[in-house]
């Protein structure tokens, strides 16, 4: 691709593919962007004409838009550090010659092929249910009195269930990378007199960061828009309520299809904030 | 001080037994060379030194105190890997402070020390940049270097010289010799080249599948190699063993004789054949001739630009006192 007429060329030939691309993604935005301006209540009289910006003030006004936004990077955040410390303590041990270790690895990737919905139901019904659940009998067993984990800790709760569909991911990322390390520079620490610990930190984690910034940067971009998980379990009660499923709530619950989409194009902001920070940190560990 | 000597020392991986029982005393500041052709386990036997794989029966002793269940870090030695193994997130200066830093030695010593080395090794040009960033001869370097910074008591060296060019090989061998001869340190150097062993060590230990052929200086086992094996490995290009009617003439079941100590005559030779390949090096003329009725090849030195080509007709004459003679078990006699 180095002359001028095959730069052309290429650019035509990929043309239909952007094309098609941007027209995907503009449609949704563009009629995004028309309704938030639009005061639009399907089952109260439809389309009314102009709001101008009275939508976007009543979202961020509203006493719910902070606790989403909050609820929002906890699960983000909360996830991230869990899929990201387990994901590099699973990936250490697979790396280890072990019996069955072909099976132990199906087996830890397969929690990724699980529908958000189906695993979310799953942990409701049978880990965490109160009087049925795994966790109750446990409980029970040692004496203790069962933990309504949906209502009583929910938060956590739904952290562990996204995480667990997440470890995968970020095992699978992360052992490809911690095979990549040339065991020579292992052994040469061990000769420079590095211990476990120090050759872990000054050898393994470096060798790691870019294989977790990519980790960190597409989890993040699926995590900001979880919504079955919390729509199957909790149904956004219990200070579980993020963005988006506040954004769901307006438009489908108080059918307010202007707030909603006014609430839509801050979700987009957000994400776009974030996604322009990591890009930084990814430019910088990607050189 | 650097005295390394293995006991009895074996090593078996798995069912495999790569290395028999072997003894070994490699004196304190001498050059040592292991070579061997691929696979016969020189690199095992550096590693089992160094600590990085664990012995399966016998003892290993550094400086006359028992190393056989040490770690690594704790046997004072310093590896200089084929790889490098260079931290590539690290800049040159941090690589080679590593070692020190894990030794928890104070900041200002520690510049010191990578001061020094990098003059030592005049990686001073290239102290801030990072190993991706720097040539194959350069990188090497900055591996002796952090080997160096350690001020351990003997080096190890796993064919460290096998990733540059040929020109470059020569330069750092060179290099590493006179770093041998400044330093005065044990070094144990691994190749499979016998031009590196034969330059540079002080002592050569000859392997073949995990058995010592020979141990000696590089001019005892050119001159007196002790079977057929160490006969056909060390010296370039290799001697001509000849087996047979000719070998029972001088009451041998194999003689050797090295390319250089046969004389192309004009007439009256002790030998004729026809000249196959000729390789004209300006200095010297390399004839491989065959059709001699003593072996496949038989290869001859002629010194200068000798002017026979592919075809002709060649008369040879051995320097009998040069001849080696080795008896049925390939051992040498006399
Ligand atoms: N980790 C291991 N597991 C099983 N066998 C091994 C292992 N490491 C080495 N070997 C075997 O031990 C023998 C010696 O290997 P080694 O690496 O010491 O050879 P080498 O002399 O260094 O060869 P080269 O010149 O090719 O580097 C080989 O037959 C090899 O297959
Ligand atoms: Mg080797």
């Amino acid at each position: 691709m180095a002359t001028k007429a095959s730069r052309s060329a290429a650019r035509l030939m990929m043309a239909p593919a952007v094309i098609l691309l941007l027209g995907w993604m503009l449609v949704p935005l563009i009629m995004t962007l028309w309704f938030s301006f639009r005061v639009y209540l399907p089952l109260r009289g439809g389309d009314q004409g102009w709001a101008g910006f009275s939508n976007y003030t009543r979202f961020v006004t509203s006493s719910a838009f902070w606790p989403s936004i909050q609820t929002t990077l906890i699960i983000v955040l909360g996830v991230l550090a869990i899929t990201v410390i387990f994901g590099i303590l699973i990936a250490l041990l697979l790396d280890q010659p072990i019996w069955g270790q072909g099976v132990v690895r199906i087996l830890v990737i397969a929690p990724f092929f699980v529908m958000p919905t189906v695993s979310a139901l799953v942990w409701k019904n049978m880990f965490m249910d109160p009087v049925n659940g795994l966790f109750a009998h446990l409980w029970r067993f040692f004496g203790a009195e069962p933990v309504s984990w949906l209502s009583d800790a929910s938060m956590p709760s739904i952290i562990m269930i996204v995480s667990w569909q997440w470890l995968p991911f970020a095992t699978l990322i992360l052992l490809t990378a911690v095979q990549s390390l040339d065991s020579e520079q292992l052994e040469a620490a061990e000769m420079d007199g590095a211990p476990w610990i120090k050759r872990f930190w000054f050898i393994i984690l470096p060798h790691l960061s870019r294989a977790i910034t990519i980790v960190i940067l597409i989890q993040t971009i699926f995590l900001l828009a979880i919504f079955a998980e919390i729509f199957v379990t909790t149904g956004g009660a219990f200070g579980t309520r993020t963005l988006s499923y506040l954004i769901f709530q307006r438009v489908l619950e108080s059918q307010n299809v202007g707030l909603g989409s006014a609430g839509g194009v801050y979700a987009i902001i957000l994400a776009n904030i974030i996604a322009i920070f990591l890009m930084r940190i990814v430019g910088k560990n990607l050189d | 001080m650097g005295q390394i000597q293995l006991k009895q020392v074996t090593k078996s991986f798995g069912d495999v037994q790569v290395i028999p029982p072997l003894d070994l005393t490699i004196e304190d500041g001498e050059f040592t060379v292991f070579v061997g052709p691929s696979g016969c386990g020189k690199s095992t036997l550096l590693r089992l030194i160094a600590g990085l794989e664990d012995i399966t029966t016998g003892h290993i002793e550094i400086d006359g105190t028992d190393a056989t269940d040490l770690v690594p870090a704790k046997r004072g030695l310093a590896m200089v890997f084929q790889s490098y193994a260079l931290y590539p997130h690290m800049s040159v200066r941090k690589n080679i402070a590593f070692p020190l830093r894990m030794a928890k030695m104070d900041k200002a010593e520690i510049d010191r020390r990578v001061n020094a080395a990098a003059e030592v090794l005049n990686l001073a040009d290239y102290i801030d940049r990072r190993p991706g960033q720097l040539s194959g001869g350069q990188r090497q370097r900055v591996a002796i270097g952090r080997a160096i910074v350690r001020e351990p008591s003997a080096f190890l060296f796993d064919e460290p010289l096998s990733n540059l060019d040929a020109a470059l090989r020569v330069g750092m061998r060179m290099e590493i010799s006179e770093l041998h001869k400044k330093l005065a340190t044990t070094m144990v150097y691994v190749t499979h080249d016998q031009v590196e062993a034969m330059t540079m060590a002080d002592k050569i230990v000859v392997l073949q599948a995990g058995v010592i052929e020979q141990v000696g200086s590089p001019l005892e086992l050119y001159r007196t190699p002790r079977n057929t094996f160490v006969a056909g490995f060390i010296g370039s290009p290799k001697m001509n063993l000849i087996t047979g009617e000719e070998a029972a003439k001088h009451d041998a079941a194999t003689i050797g004789i090295r390319p250089e100590h046969i004389d192309v005559v004009e007439s009256g030779g002790t030998w004729t054949g026809t000249v196959g390949v000729a390789e004209h090096l300006g200095s010297d003329t390399f004839f491989h001739i065959h059709n001699t009725g003593l072996a496949e090849t038989i290869t001859v030195r002629a010194i200068g630009d000798v002017n026979l080509t592919h075809g002709d007709t060649i008369q040879l004459t051995p320097r009998m006192d040069e001849l080696h003679r080795f008896d049925a078990d390939g051992l040498r006699i006399g």
